[in-house]
């Protein structure tokens, strides 16, 4: 266990280093983008730099006021995957698309939410007053695409979405933040519990059922109704979410096993009832062959192309601007991956993932920093989602696993997507913060004793 | 684009990549403290001169900490009995593989847990039907247990002695 015994340092400065770097990647990105075409720097290009660089800076002094021992390399590291997306969305509108100045919006209401968690929650372990009102606010959220009223119906073959106004919205997006929340709260006051009765049934101890049920239900409601919004790529990042934080609280190796069999039994049966998983497997297994490329519904033409473009893309990219992602559907959202890899390359695709692992490994140092078992689990959860959405979408990208549809967290087009990342971010700083800075002995949670983790169990105890 | 020559674009481009990698790497340089886990004078023991400039940091000095070598029962059926601590955990019920097998019909079979941490011992119920008290105070969650504070389980109280 690391505590740091050091003298807190705030390392603001460091911080302001860093998001004047990012936002030259950002804005460098865009000015590519435009010099590539014919509007380079005119006043739209402008004027949209300096929005992003205002509200990373209105950002980065809140920070300053409110939680200054926030690790300062989390919000440098977003700033400049949202600006590389920006730029890219931009790259792909045509001369009537209008998604990139809608994700600008939506970047902004994104940040301002996020500064505005951060500003008036003060203190993530409130959040854990909230377990049970979390998971009715998640199983609300995940049901709302399927009430009437409001229902935006089935687009692209999956109804996730809600209409407000004239703007659609993915309430999923914000049920995996209140889930989160709800995990770790509910695990956090019932881990020994768990852990400890129960009977053992060969070198497994199961939990007593009325110590899990809870849970039980949660991870049933969030399945299945996704099973009915035939969002398959949510449902995998609720198991994973699930699955993830019940071996952090417990630290059983076991659980991680059952959740692994249950996922390649459930895409099984997922894969022999519908036909959209099925469409998906065989897509990706049979790439290359010439009925499944063309097919459609369900072809595996996206992929196909996407992977042409990053070969085509090779070591150093073809260049801001210069690639044909076109020629991919949905290059701007789902293979916004195959996009970088095509217009920069391995290298720069390389430098994204290499951000996306920085940005985890410092969700997970704030998780290892803080001395409450709520703020440790949630921001584990936390930034096992972002992990997760990355390694499903890189992953379907390249082939390596079917394509699912979860979008690439603060890159891809969707405005819902944008602003629970950026919330998951507001969080993440809020327990680094009492991660890093002075010992915080205010008796708001009382902390539960994490090294003194009662991980042997009581066999071992010999008569002496 | 037809005023900027092919040169300066290919420059940019390999320019661009550059610079991702430049913040790549500033980071990763910012955070080279972090990366030092195992060492403590690295991730912060506070220097001499950090000392003389806020006293409080200084490390207080450690009072003598004894160390509990024996569990003695002080009330209910087992009373007057002792039992050395090794390192190793000792478990406390009814049940006949218990390292102290309590007499206690207010016991359960697999009550509570006394297990050593550092140089502590905490101790843990075990889901017991009566619960575990540690000073008057009915154990939620494992607790370190000091040199003579009395720990009631049913009708029986043990404490630990140097």
């Amino acid at each position: 266990m690391i505590q740091s015994e050091a003298v807190p340092k705030p390392r603001r400065n460091v911080e302001l280093l860093l998001l004047v770097l990012a936002l030259a990647v950002g804005i460098g990105a865009s000015a590519m983008v435009g010099l590539n075409s014919a509007a380079a720097f005119d006043s739209d290009f402008w004027f949209q730099s300096s929005l992003l660089a205002v509200a990373a800076f209105a950002f980065h002094i809140v920070l300053r006021l409110r939680a200054k021992y926030a690790d300062p390399v989390i919000l440098p590291i977003v700033v400049a995957l949202n600006g590389l997306g920006l730029a890219l969305i931009h790259r792909m509108d045509g001369p009537a698309d209008d998604t990139g100045n809608n994700q600008l919006r939506w970047t902004l209401i994104a940040m301002a939410v996020s500064i505005a968690v951060i500003w008036f929650l003060k203190d993530h372990r409130i959040l854990r007053r909230f377990t049970f009102i979390s998971l009715a606010a998640s199983a609300l959220l995940l049901i709302l695409p399927l009430v009437p009223g409001i229902s935006a119906g089935e687009i692209l073959g999956a109804s996730v979405w809600i209409r407000i106004g004239p703007m659609t919205f993915q309430p999923g997006e914000i049920a995996k933040i209140t889930l989160a929340i709800f995990f770790a709260g509910y695990l956090s006051s019932n881990r020994d519990l768990i852990l400890l009765a129960g009977r053992k049934i060969g070198p497994i101890q199961f939990p007593r059922f009325k110590d899990l049920g809870p849970m039980i239900t949660a991870w049933l409601v969030s399945i299945g109704v996704l099973v009915f919004q035939r969002d398959l790529g949510s449902s995998v990042l609720f198991f994973g979410l699930f699955i993830v934080m019940i071996y952090v609280a417990t630290s059983r190796i076991s659980w991680v096993v059952i959740g692994l069999g249950l996922i390649l039994g459930g895409g099984f049966i997922a894969s022999q009832i519908f036909s959209h998983v099925a469409f998906r497997i065989d897509s990706w297994i049979n790439a290359f062959t010439p009925e499944v490329f063309g097919r459609s519904p369900g072809g595996s033409g996206q992929i196909v192309q996407g992977l042409f473009g990053m070969a085509d893309g090779g070591l150093v990219g073809t260049g801001l601007g210069q690639g044909r992602p076109d020629l991919v559907p949905f290059a701007n959202s789902d293979m916004i991956i195959a996009l970088i890899g095509e217009e920069l390359g391995l290298i720069g695709l390389f430098a994204v993932v290499m951000l996306y692992l920085l940005l985890f490994t410092h969700g997970f140092r704030a998780a290892l920093g803080t001395r409450d078992a709520f703020g440790k689990l949630l921001a584990c959860g936390l930034s096992f989602a972002i992990a997760l959405q990355c390694f499903v979408v890189i992953g379907g990208v390249t082939r390596l696993i079917p394509l699912t549809g979860l979008t690439t967290p603060f890159l891809a087009a969707g405005g819902s997507s944008l602003l629970a990342n950026w919330i998951i971010v507001g969080l993440l700083l809020m327990i680094s913060h009492t991660a890093r800075g002075p010992v915080d002995t205010t008796p708001l949670a009382p902390a539960a004793p994490a090294t003194a983790a009662s991980t042997a169990t009581t066999e071992a105890v010999k008569r002496q | 684009m037809n005023d900027i020559s092919e040169l300066t674009i290919t420059a940019l481009r390999f320019g661009f990549l550059l610079l991702l990698w430049i913040l790549i790497f500033s980071i990763v340089s910012t955070m080279r403290r972090d990366f030092m886990i195992g060492r403590k004078a690295v991730t912060g023991t506070p220097t001499a001169r950090e000392m003389r400039k806020h006293p409080e940091l200084a490390p207080a000095p450690q009072p003598v900490k004894q160390h509990a070598r024996q569990l003695v029962v002080v009330e209910g059926p087992l009373k007057g009995t002792t039992l050395a601590l090794s390192a190793s955990p000792i478990l406390l019920g009814r049940a006949q593989e218990a390292t102290l097998v309590l007499e206690d019909d207010y016991a359960s079979g697999r009550h509570a847990r006394l297990f050593p941490q550092g140089s502590r011992w905490f101790i843990e119920d075990l889901g017991s039907t009566n619960g575990t008290y540690l000073a008057d105070q009915q154990l939620t969650r494992a607790l370190p247990v000091e040199l003579g504070v009395p720990v009631r389980i049913g009708k029986t109280v043990i404490e630990l002695r140097p």
